[in-house]
């Protein structure tokens, strides 16, 4: 009997009609991809156009680089995400950030000790500011963007917001929502106790003890016992006096790996 | 320093180029013999150039030909000496009217340019939205074919989407790993870091390496993205080193003859002699950076090695008798 779709003769033509269907496909593909190819082409020249206007205002203008990186995102565009993109390439956008990226990875590690690996971004942006590598204008937005492009690299930069600023985490330290919390407490004063906690958030003397103790292991508490009433836990990320401190010679030798 | 307009035979504009300012040149007559003392004497030049670094050449061009055109010295008694740096006259009243239109028109000019930037900032952002829409579609068929893309245009897509900056729309990754740029730069880096990674004990964070690489570069750096995604390949393309991500989420480059495990047993041997280390006084000891210390700690802690006291006085590793003294 004849029956249709089976056989050898049925398989060679299903492979056929296959064979000319994944054709097609590929063609469709093809075709789109020499089109964006093109477009990509177009595009460049236009950014190219862009650059050789704007280009050193985006570098000077701190204000014109946040609608310029405001836009992006809003159309879904990284132009920071590789050195390799357009956008680095002819705007020379990538080269600040990454540049900026070295800058604060260096601060950090230098206040380190002093700080536990936490640091205000006030204080972050006066110290690379002093470190005068940049001719312009670097904005704590520039901050921010590179901060946030450095995650990528696995190492615990954090950005926790406190009080109307930020608190910038450079170390792998375990913050909750708990300790961040406490943190934003204790910007306040620079430092918070057991009370304080007690009285802002209304919680236990237990839970408020273990935040506290876990600051301090993670050093970013200092403990004072001698202080009035009972003890005080400061936070050294915090403490403005020493935002006019520079970075000592051993402590920038420290941080050079 | 002052030149009485009654020197000036002629002016002309010279236009701004590249790396030249704008300019107005000055012809004067020879120097009659009672000029008054200056920076020069004599000059072999019949002319002086005023060069204008950011602006102000147009309105001083167009004052000073209204007083060429209006010659009021002529009118003026020969004998008036040339008033030099005294205090204020009529003609310091007519210097702030000048400075107060010049800032006005700066100001304007300063909106006027900010406007054309936004606008040319706008469209293009138009092209570059084109850009993405564009790709979604091609994801898109990409997905609904599955496998009937070739590698190589994959390959082509990424690399379209690297250049652009778009995130990849199938994995949701920015650029993804896997583009030629990103297989080459493994490459490099495993030229790179052998010899850092050798002086260092085989091992360095991502962290360190991104200013390694970065500083010796000194421009075209690389994005922390391009760093990982390059070093994600590393294994892949079988380079002496390779990527390892710790329980914390430290991300470290290894050479491929490290053994971290084989570290342990010695880390434990430096803790028992001490009877107990924090991860700052093995850091020390060891000669590493604290963070891969704690993480060798950490390790040998998790492989039953050392056992931990978690106080507030800090972290202190201790070898774990229980496991030894069974």
């Amino acid at each position: 009997m004849h029956r249709r779709g089976v056989g050898a003769g049925a398989i060679a033509k299903k492979k056929l009609a296959e064979a000319k269907y994944k054709e097609r496909g590929t063609v469709l593909a093809e075709d789109q991809l020499a089109q964006m190819s093109k477009q990509l082409d177009m595009f460049k020249t236009n950014l190219e156009e862009f650059a050789s206007k704007h280009k050193q205002e985006i570098r000077k203008n701190p204000e014109f680089r946040v609608q310029f990186q405001d836009m992006c995102a809003t159309i879904g565009v990284d132009p920071l995400a590789s050195g390799k993109g357009f956008w680095s390439e002819m705007l020379g956008v990538g080269d600040f950030y990454y540049e900026l990226g070295v800058q604060i990875i260096e601060v950090c590690l230098a206040l380190k000790h002093r700080n536990g690996g936490l640091i205000t971004l006030e204080e972050l942006h006066q110290q690379v500011k002093r470190r005068g590598k940049f001719a312009q204008d670097v904005s704590q937005d520039d901050l921010i963007r590179a901060i946030k492009k450095l995650k990528a690299l696995g190492t615990g930069f954090g950005i926790i917001p406190v009080g109307g600023t930020y608190l910038i985490q450079s170390v792998p330290a375990e913050l909750n929502m708990d300790h961040t919390v406490v943190l934003q407490l204790a910007e306040k004063n620079g430092y918070v106790t057991v009370s304080d906690i007690k009285a802002s958030l209304k919680w236990e003397t237990e839970r408020s003890r273990q935040v506290l103790e876990h600051l301090l292991k993670e050093g970013l508490a200092w403990l004072d016992l001698q202080a009035p009433g009972e003890a005080h836990y400061w936070l050294p990320a915090l403490f403005t006096d020493l935002y006019s401190q520079e970075i000592t010679a051993e402590e920038a030798r420290e941080a050079l790996p | 320093m002052a030149i009485p307009l009654s020197q000036i035979v002629f002016i002309e504009e010279q236009a701004a180029g590249i790396g030249k300012s704008a300019k107005i040149v000055v012809h004067l007559h020879p120097a009659p013999p009672n000029k008054e003392p200056g920076p020069f004497q004599s000059s072999k030049n019949s002319y002086i150039k005023l060069s204008f670094k950011e602006h102000g050449q147009i309105e001083f061009y167009r004052r000073l030909s209204e007083e060429m055109t209006q010659r009021r010295w002529e009118n003026m008694p020969v004998s008036q000496a040339l008033p030099t740096n005294r205090g204020p006259q009529p003609g310091r009243i007519r210097a702030v009217g000048i400075v107060g239109i010049e800032r006005k028109l700066e100001e304007k000019r300063k909106e006027t340019d900010k406007n054309i930037s936004e606008e040319d900032l706008s469209k293009l952002m138009v092209k570059a939205k084109e850009m993405v829409e564009l790709s979604k579609s091609i994801a898109n068929k990409i997905k609904d074919k599955q496998g009937d893309i070739t590698e190589d245009e994959t390959i082509r897509f990424k690399s379209y989407l690297l250049s652009m900056g778009i995130a990849n729309p199938v994995t949701r990754e920015t650029c993804g790993s896997g583009t030629q740029y990103h297989m080459q730069l493994a490459k490099q880096l495993a030229g790179i870091l052998q010899a850092p990674l050798e002086e260092r004990g085989g091992i360095m964070s991502l962290t360190e390496v991104y200013c390694l690489v970065n500083r010796a570069r000194g421009m075209e750096l690389l994005s922390p993205e391009d760093l990982v995604n390059a070093c994600k390949m590393l294994e892949a393309l079988q380079l002496p080193l390779r990527l390892r991500v710790f329980d914390s989420g430290v991300m470290v480059i290894e050479l491929q003859s490290h053994k971290e495990e084989e570290m342990v047993a010695s880390a434990l041997e430096t803790v028992s002699e001490k009877g107990s280390l924090t991860s700052e006084e093995f850091a020390k000891l060891v000669g590493m950076s604290v963070l891969l210390a704690k993480e060798r700690l950490l390790l040998a802690e998790k492989m039953g090695h050392l056992c931990r006291d978690d106080s507030v006085e800090g972290l202190r590793f201790y070898p774990n008798l229980f496991m030894t003294q069974s």
